[in-house]
């Protein structure tokens, strides 16, 4: 069988689309209901967060992740394809020193990961990024 | 108490008043999801750590509510000011009503 | 060409476009930079060069075994510090008893397994021959949270140091042993150790980025179950994936290959505790 780089493209381009389906959050309404009891169905806004986490995690029962809403009050991490989206909430004091964490946490599957920030002036913004969750071919 | 829990934290010995500070924390812990079966297909029933908390002389750093969807061992890292010399302390709640503490000290230079 | 065969042979594509190890990256830990690639031993006919599994990890798996706090293997380092006092037995006695400083194991893990009286002797043998002969207790299990806790501890004794395990004289036979379960095909896959761990390391099996299979970094905190492994924990992980019956651990086939797998190693640093997926 010989595989020219074109068949391989067209075929690749097919597994991708896939397995982007794949990656729709199975949850949607969950994930909704926890940023509405988050929100109180406030209008959220874009940038002033940032989430790192890795492109690729290479187990997905502990993925490395960072968190950062200068002005933030608290942040709501979710995970939008676990059977329970809800990760963790960070609620910053007064001697905070940075409105930032990290933190390891565990996905089903590839997924987008949520964060949402309420700000000190009662605002909210939102952020997300997408992990892909491979399965280890030796799992063993 | 859940078995052999074990918390580990990362306080540097002394910072200059008002310096911001990388605090770490990792606490040994099954962090069980509640969504695991047995090998008779039962559902083992959820046993996590719910909350941590960081204090310094009884003013909150950080309080964090925690799910299942948190991995084996939890780790956090955040920052913190130092105001002045004085002890940070690290609180965390088991789902079995048992609270694990640490305390770490620090001197201002 | 069917659908078929042109979306399996995509899928081994697809996914070596997935890895995101940078292979060339040196490990540092605390600051002290470990041997991570080294030229192979003489003995080794096949390769010219070793790599810890440490280069094969993503960058993010890699960074955790750099700090010992962001290492999770700690927290049971930490138990393996207090196990290490504990009074255990009928004659009253911890390791602490005989041992005074768990620091004077320095060398002793870069070293295991060796071979005593003709047996090769693991680590975790010299372990449960104190806990049974001199302080009265009960023998751990071979991979237990207990035993696991110390061998870390002790193996972190070594870190940074060479592992130089002796393959010569009595070990000669054990060596050989291992050597050709390492070479033989097993299980319904019909595969060998070599297979995967010295034709295919580097390259991807579905989305695992193979190693050489190396040990130097053991017990290992895997990401997978979030505790420390044994090294014959993972052969027979490695065993029950190629679809064969493992052999137990402990066994003698375990610990010749352990000894012929270790001697794969020597040159690189001891990583114990390290951190794999």
């Amino acid at each position: 069988m010989t595989l020219s780089r074109r068949d391989f493209m067209t075929v690749t381009g097919c597994a991708v689309a896939f397995s982007g389906l794949a990656a729709l959050p199975a949850h949607a309404s969950l994930v909704d209901e926890q940023i509405k009891a988050f929100t109180g169905g406030a209008e959220i806004g874009q940038g002033g967060i940032e989430l790192d986490a890795p492109e690729i995690a290479e187990n997905g029962n502990t993925v490395p992740i960072n968190v950062s809403a200068p002005g933030a009050a608290s942040i709501m991490l979710l995970a939008s394809g676990n059977p329970v989206p809800s990760v963790a909430t960070f609620n910053f004091g007064p001697l905070s020193g940075a409105r930032a964490g990290s933190t390891r946490i565990r996905l089903i599957k590839t997924q987008d990961v949520v964060a949402i920030a309420k700000m000190e002036d009662g605002t909210f913004k939102m952020t997300q990024a997408t992990v892909k969750v491979t399965i280890g071919g030796c799992g063993g | 108490m859940a078995k052999g829990v074990k918390p580990r934290v990362k306080v540097p010995k002394s910072a200059s008043a008002g310096e911001t500070i990388t605090l770490k924390t990792l606490i040994s812990h099954k962090m069980e999801s509640g969504q695991r079966k047995d090998s008779d297909g039962n559902v083992i029933p959820r046993s996590i750590i719910n909350r941590f908390t960081c204090d310094f002389d009884g003013q909150n750093v950080i309080d964090v509510t925690m799910e299942p969807a948190i991995s084996t061992n939890p780790y956090f890292q955040f920052e913190a000011v130092v105001p002045s010399a004085g002890e940070f302390k690290f609180t965390w709640y088991d789902d079995d009503g048992s609270v694990y503490e640490k305390s770490k000290k620090i001197a201002v230079a | 060409m069917t659908i078929k065969k042109l979306l399996s042979a995509t899928t081994l594509i697809l996914v070596s476009s997935l890895a995101n190890a940078d292979e060339d990256a040196n490990l540092y830990i605390e600051g002290e930079e470990m041997t991570v690639r080294a030229a192979a031993p003489a003995h080794m006919e096949e390769l010219d060069e070793i790599f810890s599994g440490w280069v094969f990890r993503s960058d993010e798996t890699q960074a955790l075994q750099m700090d010992d706090f962001d290492n999770p293997a700690f927290v049971f380092v930490d138990q393996g510090i207090d196990l290490f006092s504990k009074v255990d037995g009928s004659e009253g006695k911890s390791c602490a008893s005989c041992h005074e400083n768990v620091e004077d194991f320095a060398g002793l893990r870069a070293s295991m397994p060796r071979v005593e009286d003709g047996e090769v002797v693991s680590m975790e043998e010299l372990v449960n021959g104190c806990r049974t002969e001199r302080m009265g207790a009960e023998a751990w299990k071979w991979s237990s949270g207990s035993m696991t806790a110390i061998t870390a501890l002790i193996g972190l004794q070594s870190r940074g140091m060479p592992i130089n395990v002796a393959i010569d004289g009595e070990a000669a036979a054990h060596w050989q042993a291992g050597k050709d379960i390492y070479y033989t095909r097993v299980g319904q896959l019909d595969m060998s150790c070599a297979n995967c761990h010295e034709d295919n390391y580097g390259n991807m099996i579905r989305a695992d980025h193979l190693s050489q299979g190396q040990i130097n970094g053991f017990p290992t905190y895997r990401l997978k179950n979030a505790k420390l492994n044994s090294t014959h924990g993972r052969f027979k992980g490695c065993m029950k994936n190629i679809r064969a019956t493992p052999y137990k651990e402990g066994s003698d086939e375990f610990k010749a290959l352990e000894l012929y797998l270790a001697s794969r190693g020597n040159g690189l640093s001891v990583e114990t505790p390290s951190i794999r997926n």
